[in-house]
């Protein structure tokens, strides 16, 4: 039983990283008005452009600037189709996902099989000989503790600096802050784009820590869990991190019930994260309205 | 009636040390000339009152200046030196600051928050203290006190807008321009609003004022220029002009004078059409709320709640309308118990809305002037199956309500959200008036009018009373409830605090009342 629990927490939170990266980028975003559900693709197209680059210089860190990039370059695409040409949202970040889905399955066919130099593990040193505690917390890929730093820091950006104030003030009331003297148009690009950087370093993990390989459309909807984490999280960067390991959890929780062979279908099995979103959208989706950036509303209620 | 001089008045009182000067000022939208070739000077320490009609071009003036419309000709300097305008952070970079007719604050703000997105050189961290020491100056020298922690959704009219105005002189402003600012007032902050004003001119701000009401002109311009149709009429110094020649000069030659309401003698059986019944409902995120109240309105009759914003009127309207349901007590549309019904029902009912916030709860911006006012009558305009619609004849009916009533609208075939302020108002009440409900709820019925428009509005009101329906008025303006009202109902902080026949009692009583009692000299009586 223990074990299991050991096993549950420490893989809860290699599988909660790149959920927590794709959440936190839709925080980014969504905070200053553009929901991006072309996350989904900006992770593909991040995990795919990382794991090729690794598979050619065998380097993984150039491989999660390929994939940065990549997630940027995908999410820019969105920013331009909303911001710039001011199409529907919910429309443009549907497409993009499709478009990544077909373009990273395209190129990334002849790597299927491909083997790879993987992230390597950093031990903290110190902190990882404590006992139990060491083995969870301190072992893991660079990435993974990335993610978890990130999320104070983005936290203190949008809350005690100017950026994240005019970044908000934007997701707020855009005429608002246009009649402050800022330019929204430019805000939202570089939140949009900052949000799919962080949906390709969800894609790295993936492609370059976790899995270790590159499988079409392996994303699995890792992308849209994370718009629906936005909401449990009340756009907040550090409720998102309890929601990514709640959902990292339950990740780890299937592969360890396979593992050990009990009798439950897999498919259902395949099927508990996204019942998990279902039911906490039924619990939280309506109350939890009033924390949305305003500009958001028009966006999902049509009003404004 | 006075013919008006000349259009040559305006130029024997060109002021010395202009410091801002707008040239030739032009500027069209679609189907229509806004400003054309506009003239206009401030000095350094003055304070100009712009006048004009609904959709004279006030507003769109200002927010030329502002650098929110881009001019299609004309020039405009500051200090002798020309500068150019193409976006609001060119204005605040040369010191011209804006209040918007409606507010442009983030609700979901704190009050340093918002001050800090008006901070021009604003160092990466947001370094609140700084912040409250500059509020805390502001506050001791002008008086203009606010709470940095509270959250704007949390504060009442006036106090958006001292944030508003600490925010125009946070941002180093020299400039200011206020646009309809004392329509969100109490009377007793509008004195206080004056003050202010009044210091920072002595301080050397330079002020343009936008507003229709000739007492708050009279009290504060040092100098007025006219608007009408997009023109400059004439600048008068206010030492050299009464509010007759200012009404003059607004409306042209057209006869100006008070229309006195006859004012039918109600049947002393009347029916009450509106009952409510020890009514409570709990505040929320910073709301009123309500607690026991009960009121009702007779047909053929008017009744006025007076009170400061967000003492529970908001809330009242919600309840009898339906759309907040109360934690107690009932609400009777002519007996019958309408506690739990649907808006959409009660609405089908005979009661008429002329909401708080026109733009938001009124209209749909996006349809035009013609579909908007059909949207509530669908079954009358668009009679059998709703298949077909015959515009043309839909446009003529309107017409011809618009004609009986007097209330011009321009341009029906244009989308609502383009109409100027007070022409948005005037669809409102054109359209709630015309459906001759049994229950009419008007909040604040002639907020953002011009002068002609709101005796228009009264006389509207009235005769609808005088028709036999009730109707409920919800406003601030205590001259306009005393003109309008049979009967008053004073609100503050959620409770009736006070119920009069108009006869018996004085502006000054309600007042004191509305404000919770005790601050006599805050508010002071109007000289009408
Ligand atoms: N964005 C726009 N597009 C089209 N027409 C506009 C736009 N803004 C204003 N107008 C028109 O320009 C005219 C002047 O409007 P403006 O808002 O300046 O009037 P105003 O003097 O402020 O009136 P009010 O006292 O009612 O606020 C009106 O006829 C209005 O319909
Ligand atoms: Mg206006």
């Amino acid at each position: 039983m223990l074990g299991l629990l050991y096993a549950v927490v420490g893989g809860g939170i290699r599988a909660g990283t790149p959920i927590l990266y794709a959440t936190l980028g839709e925080v980014i975003a969504e905070r200053a008005g553009i929901v991006n559900l072309g996350v989904e693709g900006a992770i593909l197209a991040g995990a795919c452009a990382g794991f090729i680059t690794t598979a050619h210089t065998q380097n993984p860190w150039l491989g999660i600037a390929a994939a940065a990039l990549a997630g940027g370059a995908a999410s820019l695409v969105h920013a331009f189709m909303v911001v710039t040409l001011r199409a529907n949202q919910i429309a443009s970040g549907l497409a993009l996902m499709f478009l990544c889905l077909g373009v990273t399955s395209f190129v990334g066919r002849p790597y299927v099989a491909v083997k790879i130099n993987a992230v390597p593990q950093l031990a903290i040193p110190g902190l990882s000989d404590i006992p139990v505690v060491g083995g969870l917390f301190f072992q893991h890929d660079a990435l993974v503790y990335g993610a978890y730093l990130l999320a104070p820091l983005i936290w203190i950006v949008l809350t005690f600096t100017k950026w994240g104030l005019a970044l908000r003030a934007v997701g707020e009331r855009p005429d608002v802050a246009f009649a402050a003297g800022l330019s929204p148009a430019a805000i939202q690009y570089a939140a949009v784009v900052a949000g799919g950087i962080l949906a390709g370093l969800a894609g790295a993990h993936l492609s370059l820590a976790y899995a270790r390989s590159w499988v079409e459309g392996m994303s699995n909807g890792r992308g849209f869990i994370a718009v629906a984490l936005v909401i449990f999280a009340t756009w907040h960067p550090l409720r998102s991190v309890v929601g990514a390991l709640v959902f990292g959890a339950v990740f780890a929780l299937q592969l360890q019930i396979q593992a050990r062979g009990v009798a439950l279908s897999p498919y259902f099995l395949d099927m508990t994260p996204y019942l998990l979103t279902l039911a906490g959208l039924l619990l939280w989706g309506r109350t939890r309205r009033y924390a949305m950036p305003e500009a958001l509303k028009s966006v999902f209620e049509g009003v404004t | 009636m006075r013919r008006l001089g000349s259009g040559a008045r305006h130029l024997d009182c060109s002021v010395t040390g202009v410091y801002l000067r707008l040239e030739g000022i032009t500027k069209s939208f679609p189907g229509i000339l806004a400003n054309s070739n506009i003239h206009l000077e401030v000095g350094r320490g003055e304070i100009l009152a712009l006048l004009g009609e609904n959709g004279a071009g006030k507003s769109t003036l200002m927010k030329v200046l502002y650098g929110f419309y881009r001019p299609d000709a004309g020039t405009i300097s500051i200090d002798g030196r020309p500068v150019v305008l193409d976006s609001p952070s060119d204005a605040i970079r040369a010191g011209i600051g804006m209040v918007f007719q409606s507010f442009m604050l983030i609700p979901a703000f704190s009050v340093a928050e918002n001050i800090a997105l008006a901070l021009p050189r604003l160092g990466v961290w947001l370094d609140s203290g700084q912040i409250r020491e500059r509020l805390r100056d502001l506050a001791s020298r002008y008086g203009l006190a606010a709470d940095a922690d509270a959250k704007v959704w949390q504060l009442s009219g006036g106090e958006q807008q001292r944030v508003e105005i600490l925010k125009l002189l946070v941002s180093g402003a020299r400039i200011l321009i206020l646009d309809e600012p004392t329509s969100v007032l109490a009377p007793h902050e509008v004195d206080g609003l004056f003050t202010v004003l009044r210091t920072l001119r002595d301080d050397g701000y330079t002020i343009v004022f936008i507003t229709h009401k000739l007492r708050e002109v009279m009290a504060i311009a040092d100098r007025i220029t006219v608007l009408r149709k997009g023109s400059v009429v004439g600048t008068v110094p206010r030492d050299g002009t009464s509010e007759e020649d200012l009404a003059e000069m607004l409306v042209g030659l057209r006869d100006v004078r008070a229309t006195s309401f006859s004012r039918a003698a109600q049947a002393s059986e009347a029916r009450t059409v509106l009952s409510v019944d020890d009514v409570s409902v709990r505040g929320e995120r910073g709301r009123a709320g309500l607690s026991h109240v009960s009121l009702h309105v007779d047909a053929g009759e008017i009744g006025g709640v007076a009170g400061v914003t967000g003492n529970g009127q908001s809330e009242l309207g919600e309840v009898v309308l339906g759309r907040l349901s109360p934690d107690h007590g009932h609400v009777y549309l002519e007996d019958v118990d309408v506690t739990r019904w649907s808006t959409a029902k009660i609405l089908a009912h005979g009661v008429g809305v002329i909401p708080e916030d026109p733009l938001r709860m009124g209209v749909a911006p996006g349809l035009t002037v013609t579909e908007n006012m059909v949207l509530n009558e669908r079954r009358r305009f668009m009679p059998g199956a709703g298949l077909y619609a015959d515009w043309r004849a839909i446009r003529r009916a309107i017409e011809a309500r618009i004609e009986n009533f007097g209330l011009a609208i321009p341009r029906l075939t244009l989308p609502v959200g383009t109409l100027s302020g007070g022409n948005v108002q005037r669809l409102l009440l054109l359209r709630e008036i015309g459906r001759r409900p049994k229950l009419l709820v008007a909040f604040y019925p002639t907020r953002g009018l011009d002068i002609a428009a709101t005796r228009m509005a009264h006389d509207l009101l009235v005769a609808a009373r005088n028709a036999g329906a009730a109707i409920l008025v919800v406003s601030e303006d205590l001259d306009e409830l005393f003109a309008l009202c049979d009967r008053l109902v004073v609100f503050s902080r959620g409770t009736v605090v006070g119920t009069f026949k108009s006869g018996d009692v004085d502006a000054v009583e309600v007042g004191l009342r509305m404000t919770g009692g005790g601050k006599r000299e805050a508010w002071s009586p109007s000289p009408a």
